[in-house]
C-alpha cells in the first residue's frame, strides 16, 4: 500500500452524483467530522437548476491551515452516479483517488470499489448511503469514527436516525480498512469556538448584528438562503419574515417598514431586483434607508439560476429613475458579508439612503470554518428622533440629512411623497424647492463617501507599480494566488465598496502604472464603473464568465503567463 | 371640509370642481372626527393618481407612495407598528389595475388595515382611458372603438378570496357611504371599501344621475355571512348593488407573526438582543 501524501497539509475531495442524492448532507456533515478534528475547510458546490436528477458535485477541501479558495487539484473523486464521471473526469488526475460502486461502473473500471447499493442494503436502505460515505473517507484518512461520529449527532437529533446512521459510518468505516492511511492528515485538537456556517448564515447573521427586524423577499436563487435562515430566527430574534407576493411588493414593504420604525432588509437576485427598480427609486425619492442584499447570479434573462457571476455591479449602480444617492459594498469572504451586512443598515439609516449588499451564488452557498465573528458592544443606535409639533420631515440638515421621525413616536406628522416635495412631505411643482430637494438628496453621498465608508484592502507591497483590482468573491482566490505566485512590484487591491468611489481606492490607482481589474463577469463592469469615476484609463480586464468562480489554480497560470512571463 | 383638527389647512386642492373625491374626504374627515382617532397613531397610505392625493389635505402621517404600490407598505406599516390605524386609499386603476396582485394577496394575508379605492371607472389624472372597471363599449382617446375588456368584478374577486369585510358604496349617497366607512375602519382586518363615484372630467357615461339609475341597496334580508349570496349579489351588473356584501372575522396577519409571539412592543421600540446572537450563531455554527 503507498502512502499519498496530500499535496501542502491538504486534501482536495470531490463528491459527484443526482440532485437529491444527498451530496449536501455529505458535505456537511464530513465539513463537521474536518472541524471536529482540528482542520479547516472549504466546501463548494456546483449544481444544476433541478430538484432531482442532472448532475452536481461538491468540493470539499480539508486542510492543517485556512483554506479560502478552492484548487483544481482533485485527490479523492467519489462518483455516487455513473453520469458524474464524464462531467468530473476533466477534474482528475493520475493520481486522483476514484472511488465507485461496482453495480454502477463494473468491476473492471479501474476504481476503487465502494459496494454502495450492498452497504446500503445491510444499513437498511439507500437512505444511509451518505453515512457511509463519510465513514469510509474517514477511514481513507486514517481516522478514528470519533470526530465523524460527532458530526452525525449534531446532524441527526432523532436517537433512532443517529444509531442507523452511526451503523452506516461504521460500515463504510469498515470497508475502508483496505485503503486506510492512503492520506496523511492527521486530526489536530480541535477549536473550540471554531464555526461552520456558509455565506448565507454569515449574511443573516450580519443583518441581525445590523439591527434588522423586518425582511419582506420573494424566493429566488441563490437569495433564497438569507430569507430562510432569518425565518428560522423570526422567533428568537422579534424578525418580521413576509414572502411577498412579488419583488415590487417586498422592497415596498420593505419601505414600509423602516417608515413606520423597523429595520428592513430585501433579498434578491438579478431578476428579482430589476422588479425592485421602482421601489428603489421611491426610497431616493422619500429618504428612507433600505438594504437590499442583491445575490448574483449569471444572467441574463433567467440565465443559470444555480450559477455565479458579478454581472449585476451596474444595475446595482445605475437602476432606478431620477438622481439619488446609493452604496455598493460587496463582500468577499464570510467575515466580510458578516461586517457589510450589519454595516450596511448603518449606513442606510445614517444616510437615509439604499445600501446594496452584491454578493453571488459563490459567496452565499460555499462551506467555510471561521472564528466567531466580532460582534459590536452594542445594539446599534437608531437615528429615529422623537418629533414635535413642528415636524417637518425633509426640513434642511447638514449633509443633506433631516433628522427622520416616525408615527407614533412625538407629537409631529410623518409625510414621506414619492412626488417631489416640499419641507413637509407635501406635493409641490416649485421649481427652486425642486433645486433645492435635488440638492439635498445629492449631498448625501458625501456621508456614503466618506464618514460612513468601507476602505478598500491592499495586500502585498506598499511600494506596487502594477495593481490587480478586484471585488467581492474574488478575492481569497486572487490573495492565494498571488501567495503562491509573488508577482514583483504587484499588489491585490480588494474592493469592498464599489460605490460611491472613495479618495483611498483613488489613491491606490493613482501609485499603480498597471492595473488589471479581475472580475466574473464578461464586460468588466467594475473596469468601466472606475475608468467613468476616476478618468483612469490604463485598467486591463481579466474575466471569467461561464458561470463558474475563478480558481486559485487558474489564477496562477494567469499570474505567470502576464505578469511574469 | 369642516374646520377641524384632521383637516389641513391652506391645501391648493388639485381635484376638478365637481369631482367624487371631495365627498369621499369630507366623509373620511367627520367620520375621523367622530371615531375621535389619534393623529399621531393613525396613517394614510395612497399610491398615485387624483384619489391617491386626499392623504395631502389631511393632517395625519402619510406614506404617499408609488402607483398600484399603497398595499404592501400599508402591510408593513401595521406589521411594523401594530398601534397604528392604517388607511391604504387610492383609484380603480392603482388599486385594481397596477396594483392588482398587491390587491389579491393582501387580501390573503388579511393585515387590520382599511382599504377605500375610489371607483370612478376611468383613469383620471392620466386623462381618461380606460380603467380596469370601465364597462365594456366606454369610448376613450386610447379605446377608440370601445372597452374590448371584461370589467374587473373587485367584489366578486375579494368574496372569492374571503376577504373579512367587503362594502360597495356610492358617494352620493353620503349616509350609507359614512356608516360603510365607519364600520370598515372598525372592522379588524382588511376590509375593502369600494366606493362608485363619477369622474365629472373624463367619464361621460357613469354620471353622477347614471350611478343613481343604476345602483340600488342590498336586500334587506341579506346577511353578510352568506359568502355564497353575497358572490350572488357581488355578480350583479345592474342595478350595482350597495351596502356591506360580506364580514368574516378571522385571523388577523400581524397578530400571526412569529416576531410578536413574546413581545407585543412595536419594532421601533426594540434592540438587538447580542448575546443573544451570539448564542445563536454559536449553536448555528
Amino acid at each position: 500500500m503507498t502512502t499519498t501524501r496530500p499535496r501542502h497539509g491538504k486534501i482536495n475531495l470531490l463528491f459527484g452524483g443526482e440532485a437529491g442524492q444527498g451530496l449536501q448532507t455529505i458535505a456537511q456533515i464530513l465539513a463537521r467530522m474536518f472541524m471536529n478534528g482540528g482542520l479547516h475547510l472549504l466546501a463548494t458546490s456546483e449544481f444544476m437548476s433541478r430538484i432531482r436528477g442532472g448532475s452536481n458535485s461538491i468540493t470539499l477541501c480539508a486542510a492543517d491551515h485556512p483554506v479560502r479558495a478552492q484548487s483544481e487539484t482533485i485527490d479523492v473523486c467519489v462518483l455516487l452516479d455513473k453520469d458524474a464521471l464524464p462531467r468530473l473526469k476533466s477534474r482528475c488526475t493520475a493520481d486522483t483517488l476514484m472511488i465507485g460502486d461496482p453495480t454502477l461502473f463494473g468491476p473492471d473500471s479501474g476504481m476503487l470499489s465502494l459496494p454502495l447499493t450492498e452497504l446500503g442494503a445491510q444499513a437498511g436502505g439507500a437512505i444511509y448511503s451518505n453515512s457511509i460515505v463519510c465513514g469510509y473517507i474517514a477511514r481513507i484518512i486514517g481516522w478514528e469514527l470519533a470526530p465523524l461520529e460527532a458530526a452525525l449527532a449534531k446532524a441527526f437529533s432523532s436517537p433512532e436516525l443517529l444509531t442507523k446512521n452511526l451503523a452506516a459510518a461504521k460500515l463504510g468505516w469498515d470497508h475502508g480498512a483496505t485503503t486506510s492511511g492512503r492520506f496523511d492528515l492527521p486530526p489536530q485538537e480541535k477549536k473550540a469556538d471554531q464555526l461552520l456556517l456558509d455565506g448565507s448564515q454569515a449574511v443573516a447573521f450580519g443583518a441581525l448584528a445590523g439591527g434588522c427586524n423586518f425582511i419582506s423577499s420573494y424566493p429566488m436563487s441563490p437569495s433564497t438562503g438569507v430569507l430562510i435562515h432569518l425565518a428560522k430566527l423570526a422567533h428568537t430574534h422579534g424578525v418580521v419574515v413576509e414572502q411577498a407576493e412579488d419583488e415590487i411588493s417586498a422592497i415596498n414593504m420593505g419601505l414600509g417598514s423602516w417608515y413606520a420604525g423597523g429595520r428592513a432588509m430585501v433579498s434578491t437576485s438579478g431578476g428579482g431586483f430589476d422588479l425592485m427598480a421602482e421601489g428603489l427609486s421611491l426610497s431616493g425619492a422619500i429618504e428612507s434607508p433600505m438594504v437590499i442584499h442583491l445575490a448574483q447570479r449569471p444572467g441574463p434573462g433567467t440565465g443559470l439560476p444555480t450559477r455565479t457571476e458579478q454581472g449585476d455591479l451596474e444595475i446595482a449602480r445605475y437602476s432606478g429613475h431620477g438622481e439619488f444617492p446609493r452604496a455598493l459594498l460587496a463582500p468577499g469572504s464570510p467575515e466580510e458579508a458578516f461586517a457589510c451586512a450589519a454595516h450596511a443598515f448603518t449606513m442606510a439609516d445614517a444616510s437615509q439612503s439604499p445600501v446594496f449588499l452584491l454578493t453571488d451564488q459563490y459567496l452565499l452557498d460555499t462551506l467555510y470554518d471561521l472564528e466567531p465573528f466580532k460582534l459590536p458592544d452594542s445594539p446599534p443606535e437608531s437615528q429615529i428622533i422623537s418629533t414635535t409639533m413642528d415636524y417637518r420631515r425633509y426640513a434642511a440638515g447638514p449633509d443633506g440629512i433631516s433628522p427622520r421621525g416616525i408615527p407614533g413616536l412625538g407629537n409631529g406628522i410623518v409625510r414621506v411623497d414619492s412626488d417631489e416635495h416640499d419641507e413637509e412631505g407635501c406635493i409641490t411643482e416649485e421649481f427652486d424647492l425642486r433645486v433645492s430637494m435635488v440638492d439635498k438628496r445629492l449631498a448625501k453621498l458625501r456621508l456614503l463617501k466618506e464618514e460612513l465608508a468601507l476602505l478598500p484592502r491592499l495586500h502585498g507591497t506598499a511600494g506596487y507599480r502594477r495593481l490587480i483590482v478586484g471585488w467581492g468573491s474574488t478575492a481569497p482566490a486572487v490573495e492565494e494566488a498571488m501567495k503562491r505566485v509573488k508577482p514583483a512590484l504587484t499588489a491585490f487591491l480588494h474592493c469592498v465598496q464599489l460605490y460611491p468611489i472613495t479618495q483611498a481606492l483613488i489613491d491606490h490607482l493613482q501609485q499603480a502604472k498597471e492595473i488589471i481589474v479581475i472580475e466574473n463577469n464578461a464586460t468588466g463592469q467594475f473596469a468601466r464603473l472606475l475608468r467613468a469615476e476616476t478618468g483612469c484609463n490604463m485598467i486591463r480586464q481579466w474575466n471569467k464568465y461561464n458561470g463558474l468562480p475563478f480558481t486559485v489554480d487558474e489564477l496562477v497560470a494567469l499570474l505567470q503567463q502576464e505578469v511574469n512571463p | 371640509m369642516s374646520e377641524n383638527r384632521y383637516q389641513r389647512t391652506g391645501c391648493d386642492i388639485a381635484w376638478c370642481p365637481g369631482c367624487g373625491n371631495y365627498g369621499i374626504a369630507k366623509l373620511l374627515n367627520e367620520i375621523l372626527q367622530e371615531l375621535a382617532l389619534d393623529p399621531q397613531q393613525a396613517v394614510m397610505v395612497s399610491g398615485i393618481g387624483q384619489a391617491a392625493k386626499l392623504p395631502q389635505y389631511f393632517n395625519l402621517h402619510h406614506f404617499n407612495g408609488l402607483h398600484g404600490r399603497a398595499l404592501p407598505p400599508a402591510t408593513a406599516i401595521k406589521a411594523s407598528n401594530r398601534n397604528l390605524t392604517v388607511i391604504a386609499e387610492s383609484g380603480d386603476g392603482d388599486m385594481y389595475g397596477e396594483g392588482g396582485n398587491h390587491f389579491i394577496h393582501c387580501i390573503r394575508r388579511n393585515p387590520d388595515l382599511t382599504n377605500i379605492v375610489h371607483n370612478n371607472m376611468v383613469y383620471g389624472l392620466t386623462k381618461g382611458q380606460a380603467s380596469p372597471t370601465s364597462p365594456r363599449g366606454l369610448v376613450t382617446p386610447l379605446q377608440v372603438d370601445g372597452v374590448i375588456l371584461e370589467p374587473f368584478n373587485p367584489l366578486a374577486v375579494a368574496i372569492a378570496l374571503d376577504a373579512s369585510f367587503v362594502a360597495r358604496a356610492y358617494v352620493g349617497y353620503a349616509e350609507q357611504t359614512r356608516a360603510i366607512l365607519k364600520a370598515a375602519i372598525l372592522h379588524k382586518g382588511y376590509a375593502l371599501v369600494d366606493i362608485l363615484q363619477p369622474c365629472v372630467t373624463f367619464n361621460k357615461l357613469n354620471t353622477y344621475s347614471w350611478f343613481e339609475a343604476h345602483t340600488s341597496p342590498l336586500p334587506d334580508d341579506h346577511d353578510p355571512l352568506d359568502r355564497m349570496q353575497a358572490f350572488a349579489l357581488a355578480c350583479e351588473d345592474d342595478p350595482l348593488r350597495l351596502g356591506i356584501f360580506y364580514q368574516k372575522e378571522k385571523p388577523v396577519f400581524e397578530e400571526q407573526l412569529a416576531a410578536y409571539a413574546d413581545d407585543r412592543r412595536p419594532l421601533f421600540e426594540r434592540r438587538v438582543d447580542l448575546s443573544r446572537l451570539a448564542e445563536t450563531i454559536r449553536t448555528a455554527g
